[in-house]
Parts: C-alpha cells; sequence; structure tokens
C-alpha cells in the first residue's frame, strides 16, 4: 500500500513540473518565457517547502504518524523546484554571465537572500539518505532545522523581489508563520503545562513527549 | 530605404492577421473568465457593459512620423497581452483581462493650471487636433524588460501650443482616470492600496515639448487597446515606461516639480526624471542589460534608451545619480 501510495504522491509532486515542460514545448510559456519559468519554478520550491514543513504538524494534529514516510520526498521536490530555480536564473536569465551573476549576489538582498535559501538546501538534500541518517545520528536533526532557515529566506527572498503588491509573498509568510508558531507553541507547552498543570493528563501526553523530542 | 519596406508590409498587411488572432484568443478567455469574473464583481452588471471601447479599429490617414527605429517590432499579442497597468491588475496578463471594464467613451481630458486657454477637451477633439504619425519607438520598463512599439500618436507639444502656457508653467503633471469599477485594480486589497490612486506623472516642461514626447491613441495603426492606456497616454520613449502614463483625464501646468506615482511609493527606487540609465542601478536590480521581449539574450541598456542624441542636451550639468 504504501509503495503505492508514495508513487502517487511522486507523481503529484512532478505535476507542476510535467506542465511546465508541456508549456514549453507548445510554446506555451507567454510573452516573457524565462520569466514565467524563474516564476513558476520558484513559487513551487516556496510550496513545496511549506508543504514539507507541514507534515509534522499535521501528524501531531491527526496523529497519523505515517505522514513522516512523504516528508523526505517533499523537502526534495522542494530542492528539485529549487535548482530549476537556481538554473534558470543561471543558464537562462543572466546566460552563464558569472560576473553579473556575483555582483546580483553580492549587490542584491533579495538575490543573496534567494542564494542563502538555496545553499542552505543543499546539504539537506545530500544528507537525506537513509545512509546519512543513520551515520549523522543526532546532529541529523540538528542540521535539518536549519530548513526553517531556508524557508524564512525564501519568502523573504520573494517579498523583496516585488514592486508593489506584497499580498502572494504575504500568504506564504502567513503560512510560514503559522507551521513555525506550531513548533514554537508546541516546544513551549509540555513546560507550560507543568508549570501550571492545567492540563495534566487531559490530552495526549504519548504524542506530545514524542514530539517534544522529535522536534525541538 | 531596402529596411524601410518590411516595415511598411508588417504594419498594413500582416498586423491585423495578428490582431483577429489575438482578438479570438480574447473572447475565448473572456469567455472563460466570464464564470469567475461574474462572482468576483458581485453587483456589478457585466452584461451592461459596451464591448471594450473601439480598440481594433482603423485610425484613419496616418503618416510615417520621425525618428522611428527600424528594428524589428514586437508582435501585438506582445504588446497587448504583457502589461503593466496595475489599474487593471498586477499581473502582466491581467490588463488584458480586465480590459473590457475600462470604457473609453465618452472621456474627456481636462487641461488646466498655468495655461491661458484652459480647455475640457472630448477626447475625439483632442485626436483631431494634430495629424497622426506612427512612431515607432523602443520601450524600456524599469524592469529591465523592452520592446519596440508602433504607436500611433502626435507630439504632445500640438497640445501644449494650443492652450498657450503662461510663463509660470514649468512642469505639466498628469493624471489618470481613477474609477474603480472601470479599473478594477483601483479596489482596495487587504493591505490597502497598492498605489496612491489616481496615478500620476509629471515632465519638465522642456521635455513635455521635446519632438520625441507623443501623445499616443493608437498602436499598429488601430485605436489604442485598453491595456495599452486607452483612449490617450503619454509615450516619452527615453524615460522608463512608467513615466508613460496611459489612460489621461487632465493635464496641469504648474509651476513646482509635480508628486509622481511610483516616486510617492519608493522614493529611494524611483525618481523624477527616471531617465533610462544604464549606469545607474535600481537600488534592487541592475539597469545594465535588458531583455528585449522575444530575444533569449539579455541586450545592453543604451543611455537614454538609444536616444541621447536628441535628448542627453536637456540634462547637461545635471547629476544623473541624484536626479534619477
Amino acid at each position: 500500500m504504501l509503495p503505492k501510495l508514495k508513487l502517487a504522491v511522486f507523481i503529484l509532486c512532478a505535476i507542476p513540473a510535467g506542465q511546465l515542460a508541456y508549456d514549453a514545448y507548445t510554446g506555451d510559456l507567454g510573452v516573457n518565457p524565462i520569466e514565467t519559468i524563474t516564476r513558476f519554478t520558484g513559487s513551487w520550491s516556496l510550496i513545496f517547502l511549506l508543504t514539507s514543513l507541514s507534515v509534522t504538524p499535521l501528524r501531531r494534529l491527526t496523529g497519523r504518524n505515517e505522514l513522516i514516510k512523504f516528508r523526505r520526498m517533499l523537502g526534495l521536490f522542494a530542492f528539485f523546484y529549487a535548482s530549476l530555480h537556481f538554473a534558470t536564473y543561471i543558464g537562462l536569465d543572466l546566460f552563464f554571465d558569472f560576473k553579473a551573476i556575483g555582483k546580483d549576489i553580492v549587490k542584491r538582498p533579495y538575490i543573496t537572500v534567494g542564494f542563502t535559501a538555496f545553499v542552505i538546501m543543499v546539504p539537506l538534500a545530500i544528507t537525506s539518505t537513509a545512509g546519512m541518517i543513520r551515520r549523522l545520528g543526532k546532529r541529523w536533526q540538528k542540521l535539518h532545522r536549519l530548513v526553517y532557515l531556508a524557508a524564512i529566506a525564501g519568502v523573504i527572498h520573494f517579498y523583496w523581489l516585488v514592486k508593489a503588491d506584497i499580498r502572494r509573498p504575504a500568504q506564504y509568510g502567513a503560512v510560514l508563520a503559522v507551521l513555525l508558531g506550531f513548533r514554537l507553541v508546541s516546544k513551549w507547552r509540555p513546560v507550560i503545562s507543568a508549570k501550571f498543570a492545567f492540563r495534566s493528563g487531559s490530552s495526549n501526553p504519548g504524542i506530545i513527549t514524542k514530539d517534544a523530542e522529535t522536534s525541538k | 530605404m531596402l529596411i524601410k519596406k518590411p516595415a511598411d508590409i508588417k504594419s498594413v498587411e500582416i498586423t491585423p492577421k495578428e490582431l483577429y488572432l489575438n482578438r479570438r484568443q480574447f473572447i475565448a478567455g473572456a469567455a472563460g473568465l466570464a464564470g469567475s469574473a461574474g462572482a468576483a464583481l458581485a453587483g456589478f452588471d457585466l452584461f451592461g457593459m459596451p464591448a471594450r471601447a473601439q480598440a481594433g479599429e482603423k485610425l484613419p490617414n496616418i503618416k510615417k512620423g520621425p525618428y522611428s527605429t527600424d528594428e524589428k517590432q514586437n508582435s501585438f499579442k506582445d504588446i497587448t497581452s504583457y502589461n503593466n497597468f496595475y489599474e487593471l491588475g498586477v499581473d502582466k496578463g491581467d490588463p488584458a483581462q480586465n480590459a473590457k471594464y475600462l470604457t473609453t467613451r465618452p472621456w474627456t481630458v481636462s487641461v488646466e493650471g498655468e495655461v491661458k486657454k484652459p480647455k475640457t477637451f472630448d477626447v475625439d477633439e483632442i485626436i483631431k487636433l494634430s495629424p497622426l504619425e506612427e512612431r515607432i519607438y523602443r520601450l524600456r520598463c524599469v524592469e529591465a524588460w523592452s520592446m519596440v512599439i508602433p504607436w500611433v500618436g502626435f507630439p504632445l507639444s500640438a497640445l501644449i501650443k494650443l492652450v498657450e502656457p503662461t510663463n509660470n508653467a514649468k512642469y505639466i503633471q498628469f493624471v489618470t482616470l481613477q474609477d474603480p469599477k472601470r479599473m478594477p485594480g483601483q479596489k482596495p486589497g487587504i493591505f490597502g492600496n497598492v498605489l496612491d490612486w489616481p496615478y500620476v506623472e509629471g515632465l519638465r516642461m522642456d521635455e513635455a515639448m521635446h519632438p520625441l514626447t507623443i501623445l499616443s491613441m493608437g498602436l499598429y495603426g488601430e485605436v489604442l487597446p485598453a491595456q495599452n492606456g486607452a483612449p490617450l497616454r503619454l509615450v516619452v520613449p527615453w524615460k522608463y515606461g512608467f513615466k508613460s502614463i496611459k489612460s489621461i483625464v487632465k493635464v496641469r501646468f504648474v509651476q513646482t516639480q509635480p508628486p509622481t506615482a511610483w516616486n510617492k511609493m519608493q522614493p529611494q527606487e524611483y525618481g523624477f526624471y527616471s531617465n533610462v540609465n544604464p549606469e545607474v542601478d535600481h537600488p534592487r536590480w541592475s539597469q545594465a542589460t535588458e531583455r528585449r521581449i522575444g530575444e533569449f539574450l539579455r541586450r545592453k541598456t543604451l543611455m537614454f534608451n538609444g536616444y541621447g542624441e536628441q535628448v542627453a542636451s536637456m540634462y547637461k550639468g545635471m547629476d544623473l545619480r541624484k536626479y534619477y
């Protein structure tokens, strides 16, 4: 059952890339195709980053711990779209003009922060294999907490590039705030509960302890 | 000479074909959108709206104007489906989709301020003020893309001379229509207005009188589509596109430098002059290069968008870094 489900999720995650390829093939990328590709891949990278960050809260809220099985795939798809995004910028937009690219990264805050987000995602993608998880042990979790930073940097990257209409980046920012806020609350709730002893035994202590361990 | 001929063929014979294609697409798009648009604009009488002005109608007696470039022109589709016109929506494709709301008749333009003969013109009267010319200009957007556009219009100076500015007239302020019903982008969102409506722009008197500066009411030999700023817009080809204000309802002659929309929004990013200048970057991106729509490789941006020979003298001695 799980392999089939995983395959289904994989196909779902690949649909945007497929659509982009199809639109490119049929010449349906609009008047400014490079801009279209850049926007499209950037948006999907952010969407998958946020989706991967929603796995833990969803597990907690639904009690369905098997959701964890999909987190790596979602994270890797975020990295996949970010790579396409970055490659589009390097290869299509600036056509390997590394002098201009270097200048951009140093001089343009929105590119600096976007580049940072991408750089952060590289080691996370590399260490996403089962072998790496085993080898890194406790350090793996520490390292992968960097994904919070990547997501924040990604949203700021989007926010800083828009000219006047901040609605879209604000939407991503709001979702990210909820997802990170959830973690903060669940980190502090056991502490607060213990202190005031309001809810001792009311919720599901098993899950809380487990979560407090896995996501602090 | 050899170059001129293909240009002739292009605007007279090829364009209509493109236009009809585009029109069909527009209708299909509009039909598909009708449902969702109807829901979004609850209470708005979609069926009572006339079709989008007279866009598509041929303009009569257009002569070739001076200063036209012989570079490859962007297609009618490029020019009419990729627009920055926030009054009709913030995404590039929005203005074409929302063009149907912007009815352009009746339409008056009030010319006022420091002039001896202030007057409120009917737009059809303005169109007849001076012989129509085709001006094929480069357009450079501040977002670092560019197009080549065959405008139809005449020098702004024709209108200026008619109303006889006083000696106090040092600048001209232009104002776009403010009407959220016809310009749905002016409806406030959850973060308020995207820009401070109405859109305002301004030129120094010598810039306004410059023969390159035109009032445009057409494109590819036909009435200007709404998404391009119908019924009447400014075209100032050596400045970033946002200076070329669209859908003008007011032209006011003033003594001091008037406020401009983008400058009010982000003063450190958009100056009053906003001359195309590859050496002065926008704080957030480089202006050294641009993507000509339809081309793969970026090209170098030219000083004053390539019109330096005509306009550089107006800015002699000015620090263009300071007066960006």
